[in-house]
């Protein structure tokens, strides 16, 4: 790309370039594209049904639907049947989290009504509950992806109403996420794995292609989701 | 039509339209994305789609308005913890993290100062006391207060959560500028949280999360920085009715307006 000349006093003719021959190749390409995506959709659908989230905005707000009857699932386990040696502080934190984690199920099972998905059923299988450090690396990984996730998913959302929720949300989320770092190792709410700290220090975002294939490990095969207007599985 | 003339057009009408579908990764992922599900076929559509999101929302807002907004409360909280990270009174357990919000919030100095180029605005002079320049302000007692630090972080922090959440939907459109700042937005989130375990390890009654419109902070005029913060109603569903009413003011935090965040920052602005 840098090796096109600008040719224009912005200088960005580079960039111009590079788009046009794109809208080219994609003209001529239509029928190769088209016959890669079929296959490819064909081999992913045949595997499993998916619970498929819908497309637009539905889309995003039963893939953060999808994500928060995770948490709300997973915080109700560890509430109802504390690990050995839970403080009372922490009985108190994880306490909170679990209502605001509820709230966001509810939430959104209310605002999308009849678009809602199903209510899915959890694996959690893979944590030991009544084990602090694997309970709490669950509820480290779990916040860090619902950070990544709604950050990921931000421009995507085309209501202006849905994308103040969804930061009204993700902010509360990245709290849970830093409490927990605290509590597993103090000074850790922010590290090299979730934030570019030797640079900008933005948090990493994930796409819903990163993020669904990590939320699946955690439901059940008929729970599992898609998002197969943008190809996420 | 032909898309290609029609983007020469518009370039040369609009010199900032590379701008405003930028990035052109992104620009090209959209394409991509609908082409794999609508075919080709619909390319035109794809692209009024593109250009709707790229003029749609911010065709009345200045993107750089945002962002050197943003910098002003960065520049604020970078000034901040270059002062008074390097007081006495830092206990050596909690320096570590402080460390690592100081860093934080210089990075995001330089990132939107890279971002905006020659249109970034340069630092106001603080007075951190809040006395807008007096010097003599509620906040005064941060020069010799661990505790009074750790307050004022925490509203700075929290403000700074707000002010973000504010801004998102001027960026709609302009997908990286919108992503960065969502990913700035949750970094000033996890410096909240972790300011006010600080605090609530030092016995002050705050949690992580805001609860109503409460900050464990006396003194009055960090009142407006909470202002709101106790709505148990989002989209018209009552979030009270599934869970306790503190749970729901918790589980949700709430924007501040530009006019807003603005007139909190002002009591620290001396010039």
């Amino acid at each position: 790309m840098k090796t096109h000349t600008p040719t224009n006093e912005s200088g960005l003719a580079g960039v111009d370039l590079s788009r046009r021959s794109f809208l080219r190749y994609a003209g001529a390409g239509a029928a190769a594209v088209t016959a890669v995506i079929a296959i490819e959709s064909c081999k992913k659908n045949h595997d499993v049904k998916r619970v498929d989230v819908g497309s637009g905005d539905v889309g995003i707000l039963n893939y953060a639907y999808a994500l928060e009857q995770l948490e709300a699932a997973f915080y109700t386990k560890v509430v109802a049947s504390p690990y050995l040696g839970m403080s009372s502080d922490e009985l108190s934190l994880l306490t909170d989290i679990r209502d605001h984690e509820v709230a966001h199920r509810e939430f959104f099972k209310a605002a999308l009504a009849g678009n809602a998905i199903k209510g899915l059923t959890l694996d959690f299988s893979s944590i030991n509950f009544s084990d602090r450090g694997s309970v709490l690396a669950a509820a480290k990984s779990f916040e860090d992806l619902g950070v990544s996730a709604y950050n990921g998913a931000g421009a995507m959302i085309t209501t202006p109403d849905y994308l103040v929720l969804a930061g009204k949300i993700v902010s509360v989320e990245a709290r849970h996420a830093a409490l927990i770092r605290d509590l597993i190792q103090f000074n850790t709410f922010v590290d090299a794995s979730v934030v570019d700290i030797n640079n900008t220090s933005t948090e990493y975002s994930k796409s819903p292609k990163e993020v669904i294939p990590i939320a699946n490990r955690y439901l059940y095969p008929e729970s599992q989701i898609s998002f197969s207007s943008i190809g996420a599985y | 039509m032909n898309l290609l003339n029609l983007i020469e057009d518009i370039n040369n009408a609009d010199p900032e339209f590379q701008d405003r579908i930028s990035p052109r990764r992104d620009a090209i992922k959209n394409i991509t994305s609908f082409g794999s599900k609508v075919a080709i076929a619909a390319l035109p559509f794809a692209f009024a789609t593109l250009f709707k999101k790229a003029y749609g929302a911010t065709a009345t807002t200045d993107v750089n308005s945002v962002l050197n907004f943003a910098l002003t409360a960065e520049y604020l909280e970078s000034s901040f913890y270059n002062t008074y990270t390097a007081k006495s009174y830092i206990p050596a357990n909690d320096a570590p993290g402080l460390a690592i919000i100081k860093t934080d919030e210089n990075n995001h100095v330089k990132f939107l100062k890279s971002v905006l180029g020659s249109n970034a605005i340069a630092s106001p002079t603080f007075d951190f006391s809040g006395g807008s320049g007096s010097g003599n302000g509620p906040f005064a007692g941060v020069e010799t207060s661990y505790d009074t630090f750790l307050a004022l972080a925490e509203a700075f922090e929290d403000t700074g959560v707000r002010a973000y959440k504010g801004q998102a939907t001027h960026l709609m459109g302009n997908a990286t500028v919108l992503t960065a700042a969502l990913n700035i937005h949750s970094v000033e989130a996890r410096h909240a949280s972790h300011l006010r375990r600080l605090r609530q390890l030092r016995g002050v009654m705050v949690k992580s999360w805001i609860t109503g419109v409460t900050s464990g902070i006396s003194i009055s005029a960090a009142a407006a920085v909470y202002a709101g913060e106790d709505n148990t109603t989002q989209a018209n569903v009552n979030i009270a009715s599934f869970v306790s009413a503190n749970a729901a003011t918790e589980a949700f935090d709430e924007p501040l307006t530009k006019d807003q965040v603005v007139a909190i920052l002002s009591l620290f602005i001396k010039s």
